[in-house]
């Protein structure tokens, strides 16, 4: 079950410090299915099967860029009329389809059924196909269901509902199990072998991560796990983990050496880890870190920032971009701000910062032009049309396909924002 | 349901944003939940477009569905209007939408804006983005065209331009070498619809004399509709090629009751010369794989065989509308059509054909990438790079050059593929060298030619395998695919040396 889109107002949370304007209209923030674009490349042998519309199909080819060469592990079982009108058996088809992507795709361990707006509304129950399905194809192919569909979610929302279709089919801790953590949210391998070098230096151990590179490495969870969200947009997840007994471990995300920082403080202090000694392990990474960020300080410091909502990062990026960037934040767009996850950011943010849940898109663009800021962080429809207005912009998605998180990669991060201005400083045309 | 991996079209209201975002002060109100917003970035990125398409989104929810999305379709309309004060408007729904049987025509027309308001029924689980595009104009044409009248009076013949969009395959440039190319004629345009036109420029279609047809998967429903109520016949022929240039000109002149001499003397295309220039020598015969929209596909065939002196071994379209054309069009070239939206369909067809060039949409480019093919794109849908910077039209006898030069570019040079062939031993020169043009980089992959022709496994001897080796990379897809099915025909299990050299002789007729 996927948590509404935006506005559901949980305000349960620990933060009554920033105030959040709700705004709806139309918005320009990509489907849950999008989701599937890095998750393919994460788990390796998974497949992701949308059972959608011919725009579902439209939709992540152009979202995967149509320049993508290799055969994706992705595909669309397109409904027809003749599915709508009752004339073919949805079930059959879809057997069908999935017998014969199986065939054609032998090492395919682990495959998904993902429902879309269309396949929602009609009320096609994949829970049951695929129930039906890893019967049949068991034990080669484990099937699993779970909707990114865009009346329900939002772009990242996709991975959030990914992973906790998961974790009902994550095994039982042993008895007696050690201590272990669980890092949740799909990081680049790299990023992911950083933190797992640093948390074996800290002596935190079991570690594991989720989602897992391939379909049989599930992680195991239960009482003795505490997990670590790696990303914001994860709120279905953790409470599918909590609800397996696991704890959470509350912090600010890891982006920039400060987010970085507090966020394995907070799972050293979890796991008895002594500030000497966290502060002697993380101390040269740290000074990497910051080193790397002063570099681009000076091209980002008293710019003003304009983000578009997009990925749920915003907030977290905000934070990174004003209390390490020295930059000047005019506005927080984020399609749907989970209160609790994010109270650890919140809490870090100016308190002048207006944060935007939901949008209007237009009334945005007029917030976003009358406030003219320097640097415009937004999706890919609105990035040339602002271009051509004479905004330097970001394309947001970028920071979900690049690796941003982690000490090593506090460069980087600031290295997307800063070269924009950079480009345009250059231009003599 | 229809198992998809990559689809040629989108869906019948991304046909719609098409015609559009071409045309100036139209909105268009889709009624679509959020997710479908993502096709504002085919335009803006993609197409490289400076604007947003002027399309709203209504983008419903969830939670929306159980409360008033005829309220949420109601509102977006009236707030779009107050703030674009388009000169028209078209409203319609897209898949998720059309499942809600909101009726947003209706809901328009309740709305009662002070403009002409044309709904859009397209349905999304029957029809494809090109018939979407053509339902569009076509309804805006006969929305906006008004009744038969008096073309006004004039020393010179006019037309419009019919079919160019946003998106298109060289619309911008093939346009403007068709107006030049009528010019020369000395025929007026009237109006260029949809790509650059207002509501207000559809209104004075009826005052030209015939209409240019340029993409007839667009324009073909808006041109025949206008023959029928305007009495303007339309061209038949679509200028793409020298050929096709030529019987354009000479169509025009008919229509327009011109002499069309001066036009065809003022031909520059350099195609037929370059053509029989003596480097060219080696493009003879070169076996070439044809697929795209129907109009391009066509036109690419007759080009590679007449023109340029190609073997046409496979044509097709994703086009199933204009199935019939492709498919007399293949008859003339003695191969079967291939018509398919299944992009896997196309790929066995390359593997098993083993072409020396594909010609093809940005799906081909995939498909000739991964089977090691030169290839070039002829058709949409297309990438960003085929919306070059320069002046690259397709059409006229500019766009013959430019074919020239982008279909003949991608295989060999003349000289370079006789100096591999003579030096091939030489270290520079061995066979799994790539050609210099290419760059160390682009280490050719083997084709995975199917080893099975009719039921029998052939296996190839080992030291067969190193004699085809031997061969040049560029011709050696093309050496195993006819000793396969020379030893195939011959019902031989083993291919040997013996066999690789039989067969050679066999084919080197």
């Amino acid at each position: 079950m996927n948590a509404l889109a935006p506005l559901s107002g949980l305000a349960n949370g620990a933060c009554d410090a920033a105030p959040v304007i709700q705004e709806r209209g139309q918005r320009e923030v990509f489907c849950g299915l999008t989701g599937i674009v890095w998750l393919h490349r994460k788990i390796q042998d998974a497949f992701f099967l949308v059972v959608g519309s011919r725009t579902c199909a439209h939709l992540i080819q152009s979202a995967a860029g149509v320049m993508i060469f290799a055969e994706p592990r992705f595909a669309t079982a397109i409904l027809e009329d003749r599915d709508l009108a009752g004339v073919a058996d949805i079930d059959e088809e879809l057997d069908a389809v999935v017998d014969r992507l199986l065939a054609r795709r032998p090492e395919i361990k682990l495959l998904f059924l993902v429902g879309s707006c269309p396949s929602e509304v009609i009320k096609i129950d994949l829970s049951r196909a695929a129930a039906r399905q890893s019967r049949q194809h068991a034990p080669r192919v484990r099937i699993l269901s779970y909707s990114g569909s865009g009346i329900e979610t939002t772009f990242t929302q996709g991975e959030d509902a990914c992973l906790a279709a998961l974790v009902p089919t994550l095994p039982p801790e042993p008895e007696n199990a050690s201590h272990s953590l669980l890092v949740v949210g799909a990081l680049a391998d790299i990023v992911e072998d950083q933190f797992a070098r640093l948390f074996d230096v800290l002596g935190v151990a079991p570690v594991r991560f989720l989602p897992m590179r391939r379909a049989a490495d599930l992680p195991p969870v239960g009482p003795n796990t505490s997990f670590l969200l790696a990303q914001p947009f994860l709120a279905d997840t953790a409470h599918a983990l909590q609800e397996r007994g696991a704890r959470l471990i509350e912090a600010p995300f890891p982006l920039g050496a400060e987010g970085t920082t507090l966020w394995l403080r907070a799972a050293a202090k979890a796991f008895g880890v002594s500030e000497a000694r966290f502060d002697a392990v993380t101390s040269p990474a740290r000074a990497r870190a910051e080193q790397a960020l002063a570099h681009y300080r000076d091209a980002l410091a008293g710019k003003r920032v304009f983000l578009f909502p997009d990925s749920q990062l915003e907030p977290a990026l905000a934070r990174f971009l004003a209390r390490e960037m020295a930059m000047r934040i005019v506005e927080i767009g984020t399609p749907y701000l989970h209160r609790r996850h994010m109270a650890p950011e919140l809490d870090l943010l100016p308190k002048d910062a207006p944060i935007v849940e939901g949008q209007h898109v237009e009334k945005q663009l007029d917030r976003c032009r009358a406030a003219s800021p320097d640097l415009v962080v937004c999706g890919l429809g609105l990035a040339n049309p602002l271009e051509a207005e004479g905004f330097a912009t970001k394309w947001s998605i970028e920071l979900l396909f690049s690796p941003i998180q982690g000490y090593d990669q506090a460069g980087d991060l600031a290295e997307l924002f800063a070269r924009p201005l950079n480009r345009r400083a250059r231009l003599e045309v | 349901m229809q198992l998809t991996l990559w689809t040629y079209e989108g869906p019948p209201h991304v046909g719609a944003m098409r015609v559009t975002a071409a045309m100036r002060g139209l909105h268009y109100v889709l009624h679509a939940p959020q997710g479908d917003t993502y096709a504002d970035l085919l335009f803006t990125m993609i197409e490289r477009r400076d604007t947003r398409p002027p399309v709203t989104y209504t983008t419903f929810q969830a939670r929306d569905l159980g409360a008033d999305t005829a309220e949420l379709f109601k509102s977006a309309a009236r707030e779009a209007y107050e703030r674009f004060s388009p000169q028209a408007m078209i409203v319609g729904a897209s898949c998720t939408a059309e499942l809600l049987q909101d009726d947003p025509g209706g809901l328009a027309r309740a709305l009662d804006l002070p403009c002409p308001v044309i709904a859009l029924e397209l349905p999304a689980y029957q029809k494809k983005e090109n018939w979407g595009a053509s339902e569009t104009f076509y309804r805006l044409v006969r929305g906006l065209a008004g009744a038969r009248r008096d073309r006004p009076l004039r020393d010179r013949k006019s037309c419009n331009i019919l079919g160019p969009t946003a998106l298109g395959f060289r619309c911008r440039d093939d346009v403007r070498e068709i107006e030049k190319l009528l010019a020369t004629l000395g025929v007026d345009v009237n109006v260029v619809a949809p790509l650059g036109a207002s509501p207000k420029d559809l209104t004075r279609l009826g005052d030209a004399d015939f209409n240019v047809l340029l993409y007839p998967e667009i324009g073909l429903a808006a041109a025949q509709w206008l023959e029928r109520a305007h009495g303007q016949p339309f061209t038949r022929s679509v200028p793409i090629g020298v050929g096709a240039t030529r019987d354009f000109i000479a169509e025009v002149g008919r229509l327009a009751e011109i002499d069309p001499a001066t036009a065809l003397e003022t031909n520059d295309s350099r195609l037929p010369w370059y053509s029989r220039s003596v480097d060219s020598t080696y493009l003879t015969g070169k076996r070439v794989f044809i697929f795209g929209d129907a109009t391009h596909a066509i036109a690419a065939a007759r080009i590679a065989q007449d023109e340029l002196g190609f073997e046409v071994v496979g044509l097709g379209t994703y086009a199933r509308e204009f199935a019939r054309d492709v498919r007399e069009a293949a008859a003339r070239y003695g191969v079967d059509a291939l018509v398919t939206d299944d992009y896997l369909d196309v790929e066995a067809k390359v593997a098993e054909l083993q072409p020396e060039l594909v010609l093809g949409t940005q799906m081909e480019r995939h498909i000739a990438k991964r089977l090691g093919l030169p290839c070039a794109v002829i058709s949409a849908p297309v990438h960003v790079q085929d919306f070059p910077a320069r002046y690259s039209p397709h059409m006229g006898f500019e766009g013959a050059n430019v074919i020239f030069d982008s279909w003949v570019h991608p295989l060999m040079m003349g000289l370079e593929e006789h100096l591999l062939t003579m030096f091939r031993d030489d270290a520079e020169f061995h066979d799994g060298a790539a050609p210099s043009h290419l760059g160390e980089e682009q280490e050719p992959r083997r084709p995975t030619s199917p080893a099975v022709v009719s039921d029998i496994v052939l296996a190839w001897a080992d030291d067969a395998e190193k004699e085809l080796k031997k061969i040049p990379f560029f011709v050696r897809g093309k050496a195993r695919r006819n000793t396969e099915k020379f030893a195939a025909e011959r019902g031989l299990a083993t291919i040997t040396v013996e066999t690789l050299y039989d067969a050679k002789a066999h084919f080197a007729r």
